[in-house]
């Protein structure tokens, strides 16, 4: 494709020869701006917080200084363990349910939405269009003690007659799936909307039932969407806290918790910095890992 | 298989797909529901009565339309900044083969993908260390910052879809460069860019984490229910919610429509 682009623009003549003899440079020029500030405000910042990451603050003033201080992240570790393993089993849960309730979603869409697509679409996003903060509010209204989902649940004894849901860990993962859902659903969607349904057809020619051939053609050319779709909901679930504040308690408050609460309201900086690099840390290694068996396992399957 | 089973299974799956939306879409009737709400007292939780006037008094709440007007004033200027600077990177990304694309895709990628809580805290961090005071300008900023890779990868997808022939024949027939990009890319571009605008402009609208930890003093629209929700939000919240989403989903409904028109009259 640069080989066609650089064909297209030969130059014609020499008009405007300044910057047609310096057509290499031209690239530079279009992408310096944008790069310049992604760079002075997205990779310096980082370099800025590994820094802090190693310092150590004067318990009484407050002030900071540079010491290597590698044992931030081990303190990080053993002091907020639980909330690390939290946010990621909580991620994950709601990561696997997300997927669950929106594959057969977005396959009835793909398949037999016919002309209404994109408005079945629209309707998938439209939770996106009320501010992430109202809908998260909203959620706390449906699930409140006086709500009628708590009064159902009690009626039917699934809850003790003082039972909440508000508060609990089901209310917080409730939230961040529902949040996060539409991240899971656009991307398989467009993975499911590009498979050909004559390949579906063809294996059943080929006399394979009906959830073989899901299993062996729509579900591994969908994986794809799967893949993308899983990471667009696990990561910023891993990193939240809105849900964790609005609808749980202290008891199932999240990393990201800990980590705003202490660059906010603590000020505790170089603890809060390492609590920011580990989680970013955590959720990379974790990326390569996934990628990774899902990648091989393509290659074999 | 018989005929009735396969009737119940086919519909099985639409029963499901209608559940679905329910789960979807109840919560935003609750929002709206809870603008009409009459609550006595400071919780706006409990459904007490209707009334209209939130909606007739909605800036009876001090803060709230200073709020507003801030997040329309970030939203403007970040979504124009980012557009900007976003299509010339895709712009370069798409046409032209440089040393460094790889690096390029990188960094426009990586901001997309890092915890929102990272991108704050290291933004905090940099103006902590450099001694600059957070507040408008620093919310500013960081909504351009993650705003570009948003923009650049929605122009991307637009570029890649188009006919070059287009330019060649508009050089062919005599157009230099500049006049080529004004008279053909532009227009050509320019839906991906509108939509790359509406989008960064959407995302700096509805962003809490990384404003959070920018903001100083300064409060947005978020940041002003966030305050509220820790002592009950008043229902003009849901007001300004409500009216959020009915704008939102007019300009969603506008560009399907258009782009239901569309194929009828692209020249290609």
């Amino acid at each position: 494709m640069a080989e066609a682009a650089r064909g297209l623009s030969t130059p014609k003549g020499s008009a405007g020869g300044l910057i047609h003899r310096h057509r290499w440079l031209t690239p530079y020029l279009l992408l310096t701006p944008g790069l310049a500030w992604l760079a002075l405000f997205f990779c310096v910042p980082l370099g800025f917080l590994v820094h802090q990451s190693l310092e150590t603050q004067n318990p009484i003033d407050f002030t900071s200084s540079f010491s290597w201080a590698w044992h931030n992240y081990s303190d990080a570790l053993t002091g907020y363990h639980s909330q690390l393993v939290r946010s990621f089993e909580y991620a994950a849960i709601a990561t696997a349910i997300a997927l669950l309730v929106s594959y057969p979603l977005v396959y009835w869409i793909a398949f037999r939405g016919g002309r209404w697509k994109n408005l079945l679409l629209l309707m998938i996003i439209a939770p996106f269009f009320v501010t992430y903060l109202i809908r998260t509010l909203a959620w706390e209204t449906i699930l409140s003690d006086q709500g009628i989902v708590v009064r159902i649940l009690r009626d039917v004894h699934i809850l003790a007659p003082d039972g909440r849901l508000l508060a609990t860990s089901v209310a917080v993962v409730a939230g961040i799936t529902y949040n996060f859902l539409p991240f899971m659903a656009l991307p398989l969607y467009v993975a499911l909307e590009q498979i050909d349904p004559r390949l579906i057809e063809a294996a059943q020619d080929l006399y394979a039932s009906k959830p073989k051939a899901f299993l062996r053609v729509t579900l591994p050319l969908s994986a794809p969407g799967l893949v993308a779709g899983t990471l667009l909901t696990f990561i910023p679930a891993a990193g939240d806290f809105i849900n964790a504040q609005l609808l749980g308690t202290p008891g199932q408050y999240m990393i990201g918790n800990v980590i705003q609460s202490k660059f906010l309201e603590l000020t505790d900086y170089p603890a809060a910095a390492s609590l920011s690099l580990l989680l970013m840390a955590i959720i990379i290694v974790m990326i390569g890992i996934y990628v990774r068996i899902l990648g091989t396992e393509k290659l074999t399957g | 298989m018989t005929a009735t089973l396969r009737f119940v299974r086919h519909h099985a799956l639409t029963a499901y797909s209608a559940l679905v939306f329910a789960y979807l879409l109840v919560p935003i009737g609750v929002v709206v529901a809870y603008s009409f709400n009459a609550p006595r007292g400071r919780f706006n939780y409990v459904w007490q009565g209707f009334t209209f006037d939130n909606w007739v008094h909605w800036d009876a709440v001090p803060g709230l339309r200073s709020a507003i007007e801030v997040s329309l004033e970030i939203a403007a200027l970040s979504s124009l900044a980012a557009t900007a600077l976003g299509t010339l990177i895709a712009l370069a990304l798409v046409r032209y083969g440089f040393r460094g694309r790889g690096v390029t895709n990188l960094l426009v990628f990586l901001p997309m993908s890092s915890p929102e809580i990272v991108l704050g805290a290291s933004l905090l961090t940099l103006f902590l260390t450099m001694n600059v005071a957070t507040g408008f300008a620093t919310i500013l900023i960081a909504h351009i910052m993650f705003n570009i890779s948003y923009v650049v990868v929605t122009v991307k997808a637009r570029l890649i879809g188009f006919d070059r022939h287009l330019e060649e024949a508009a050089m062919d027939l005599g157009a230099n460069e500049w006049t080529t990009f004004r008279k053909v890319t532009m227009p050509l571009i320019a839906p991906g860019v509108l939509a790359a605008g509406l989008l960064a402009f959407a995302l700096s609208v509805d962003d809490f984490v990384i404003t959070n930890f920018n903001a100083g003093t300064t409060v947005t629209f978020p940041l002003f229910v966030w305050g509220a929700a820790r002592v009950g939000a008043p229902p003009q919240v849901n007001v300004i919610g409500s009216a959020i989403f009915f704008v939102a989903i007019a300009v969603m409904l506008a560009n399907v429509l258009w782009q239901l028109r569309r194929p009828a009259t692209r020249p290609v």
